[in-house]
């Protein structure tokens, strides 16, 4: 990318992170919004970005805004470091940053995520941010803008209750699977964004600072450290997690993290493996170390 | 460290852009130059700098051959490379009667002051596939170009200024006077999170940059009845109109930094009074869009004209349903995220699935025990 351009433009370079200066402040400021009004939704003027909307321009510009050059850098999509669009992304944010990236959650001070919250809790100082494709939970019971800003204001909250009752009275239980909606600090109700349900306790007073992007429908919001979140639930219809009992990671052999289910190209034979590959690899590594220890005591 | 998939992402990325290259030049044929595209696909470089956002036939050009062809992909393209471009000022409103005019007609009057003029267009050829164009030849184009450029000098080109036909109307009262005041200051929807109800300016913007067959369907679907506006075409022009800055340094002194070619429409739609018992006039829909887009001016003018209705009884009526659905970069973004990756939200989804059927399993169960 900087090579086209240096034939056409010979002087012309980038700025640090990609975005402007101007711009970057103005996301900074609605960000420091949105963190003092956890879970409220706060718009601000989404940039094109050489990404395309959808495939996660409101999480990097997050990212772009508030990256340094001391920063270290962790990409996931789907847990996965590897996975194509966070390669894609990450490429972008080193070639216009040059910082530092890390696979290991624990030594990353910023996390770009798309689906999942890491297997390690994650500690004070880390900002994960997240990738938020329909940041509004309102969305499923009224698809007006103008009517879902409204019931936010206004506390009105009982078409998104009644939606979950009549699924229990449906299907015994709730259906919703990922983006499962939850109220931040006892106010507003929050999309945490497509993460499972698995991942919802974490965000409960999670030490770490919780950002969340969607550039195309321009929306910033946050979850503060130490800040409330609960799953909308019936006392008497607890919320559920996904259920992985009796089974187990076929590389590091975990029996509690969050399962992909794969299956064998040739053989169909359906297998799972851990969905964070950076924590998969550690447990591996350590499993490899024990294994090591075992050998060398004997 | 890490899967292979890790090491299959960076080749995987860098094999597809190589890969696409191939698609383009593996047929062996000369490679089109940026220049022939810019003079020979016009309506394919303006659509795609109207849908980018940004007035340059060069660089939109580039990001066609770049795209090879896909003018979404194209449109995308500008609109990324703007957001790099610094802001330097604001220009002044455009003065449309000074629009330098290539193409000029009215549906509401068979003759308006300054007369109409057909200019370069399609709309009365018939649609065969003329097969001479497969052997176009060098000395055949510039016998062509020559007989042309004779004619044109014999003709003395008139640069008006032309008046509006909308202005003849305002003078006889049949359409309200223009507003003496301005909407201060103008949205900018570059800068600023659209709310809804959107201002004018806003929605005019948002309408400018929207992707041509997005709003084509909308209009097409008032068009046919669901809210229509009995839409007349006033004035429809085409042309390259001066774009004016103020002076950086000496004041009450304008620049003209340049033309831009524009396609401007007034439609003249069914009457209606402001308020019960006041006097009823015509009402107005404008489009406008950079270079030559009839299908989009006109698209642009009827929702702009619908969406003034005060309550949104059909789709193309309804602001908030017309522009956040029309912008060409965000839907496209958004429907083709859908070929990203989505094992986790599919694996909540499988994990609902299953216990609600064990679920009803167990329900059908216990019944047939109890029958």
């Amino acid at each position: 990318m900087n090579n086209l351009l240096a034939k056409t433009k010979g002087t012309f370079q980038y700025n640090f992170a990609f975005i402007d200066e101007g711009s970057k402040r103005e996301i900074r400021r609605k960000i420091l919004k949105a963190i003092a009004i956890p879970g409220h939704q706060v718009p601000f003027a989404s940039r094109e970005l050489p990404i395309a909307r959808g495939w996660g321009t409101g999480g990097l510009q997050i990212t772009m805004s508030i990256i340094g050059p001391d920063d270290v850098l962790k990409v996931i999509d789907q847990g996965c470091d590897g996975s194509v669009n966070a390669v894609s992304l990450r490429n972008l944010l080193v070639k216009t940053t040059g910082v530092r990236t890390t696979f290991d959650s624990r030594e990353a001070t910023i996390i770009q995520t798309r689906h999942r919250i890491p297997e390690i809790p994650l500690k004070e100082g880390q900002i994960l941010v997240y990738q938020v494709p329909l940041p509004e939970p309102l969305r499923r019971v009224e698809p007006r803008e103008t009517e879902t800003r409204r019931m936010h204001g206004e506390s009105e909250y009982s078409p998104l209750w009644v939606s979950l009752y009549e699924d229990i009275v449906k299907w015994q239980a709730v259906s919703i699977g990922a983006s499962y909606p939850c109220r931040v600090n006892e106010h507003y109700i929050m999309a945490p964004s497509p993460i499972p349900k698995y991942d919802i306790n974490k965000l409960n007073m999670a030490e770490n600072l919780n950002l969340f992007g969607a550039g195309r429908e321009k929306r910033i919001y946050a979850v503060p450290p130490y800040t409330k979140v609960e799953p909308l639930q019936f006392s008497d219809k607890p919320f559920t997690i996904e259920d992985f009992s009796g089974l187990s990671c076929r590389r590091c052999g975990a029996r509690n993290t969050f399962l992909d289910e794969i299956y064998d190209e040739e053989t169909g034979e359906k297998y799972y493996v851990c969905s964070d590959t950076g924590n998969c690899d550690l447990l591996r590594q350590k499993n490899q170390e024990e294994l090591r220890d075992e050998h060398d005591c004997a | 460290m890490g899967y292979v998939a890790v090491q299959g992402g960076i080749t995987a990325i860098k094999n597809a852009e190589e890969l696409t290259k191939y698609m383009r030049l593996r047929g062996k044929s000369i490679p089109l130059s940026v220049k022939q595209i810019q003079d020979q696909m016009r309506f394919l470089v303006d659509r795609v700098m109207g849908e980018g956002g940004l007035y340059s036939p060069f660089h939109a050009s580039l990001a066609i051959k770049q795209a090879q062809g896909d003018p979404i992909e194209a449109s995308f393209y500008l609109r990324a490379y703007r957001s790099t471009l610094p802001r330097l000022t604001e220009s002044l409103p455009l003065e449309m009667e000074e629009m330098r005019i290539t193409r000029r007609i009215s549906s509401a009057f068979k003759n308006i002051p300054g007369g109409q003029i057909l200019g370069a267009t399609t709309d009365y050829h018939q649609r065969m596939l003329d097969f001479s164009l497969l052997e176009e030849e060098e000395s055949q184009v510039e016998e062509f170009l020559h007989k042309q450029e004779q004619e044109k000098s014999e003709e003395s080109p008139s640069w008006g200024p032309f008046r509006k036909v909308v202005d003849i109307l305002r003078e006889q009262e049949l359409v309200k006077p223009t507003p003496e005041k301005v909407e201060e200051p103008i949205f900018d929807i570059t800068q600023n999170s659209v709310a809804f109800p959107a201002p004018r300016s806003a929605r005019l913007q948002m309408l400018a940059r929207s992707e041509t067959g997005g709003i084509l369907a909308l209009a097409y679907s008032s068009m046919r009845g669901f809210g229509s506006v009995h839409p007349t075409i006033a004035e429809l022009r085409v042309g390259f109109v001066p774009v004016n800055i103020p002076h950086p340094y000496r004041k009450n002194k304008n620049l003209t930094i340049g033309f831009v070619e524009i396609t401007e429409v007034e439609i003249v739609a069914k009457f209606a009074a402001e308020e019960k018992g006041e006097k009823p006039y015509f009402t107005l829909g404008y489009g406008i869009c950079f270079g030559s887009n009839e299908l989009k001016a006109i698209s642009m003018a009827v929702l702009d004209r619908a969406m003034k209705e005060k309550e949104a009884k059909a789709p193309a009526q309804d602001q908030e349903f017309v522009l956040l659905h029309t912008d060409g970069i965000e839907s496209s973004g958004f429907c083709s995220h859908f070929k990203l990756p989505h094992y986790i939200t599919f694996q909540s989804a499988l994990d609902r699935l299953r216990s609600t059927q064990e679920k009803q399993k167990k329900i059908k169960l216990t019944k047939e025990k109890r029958l």
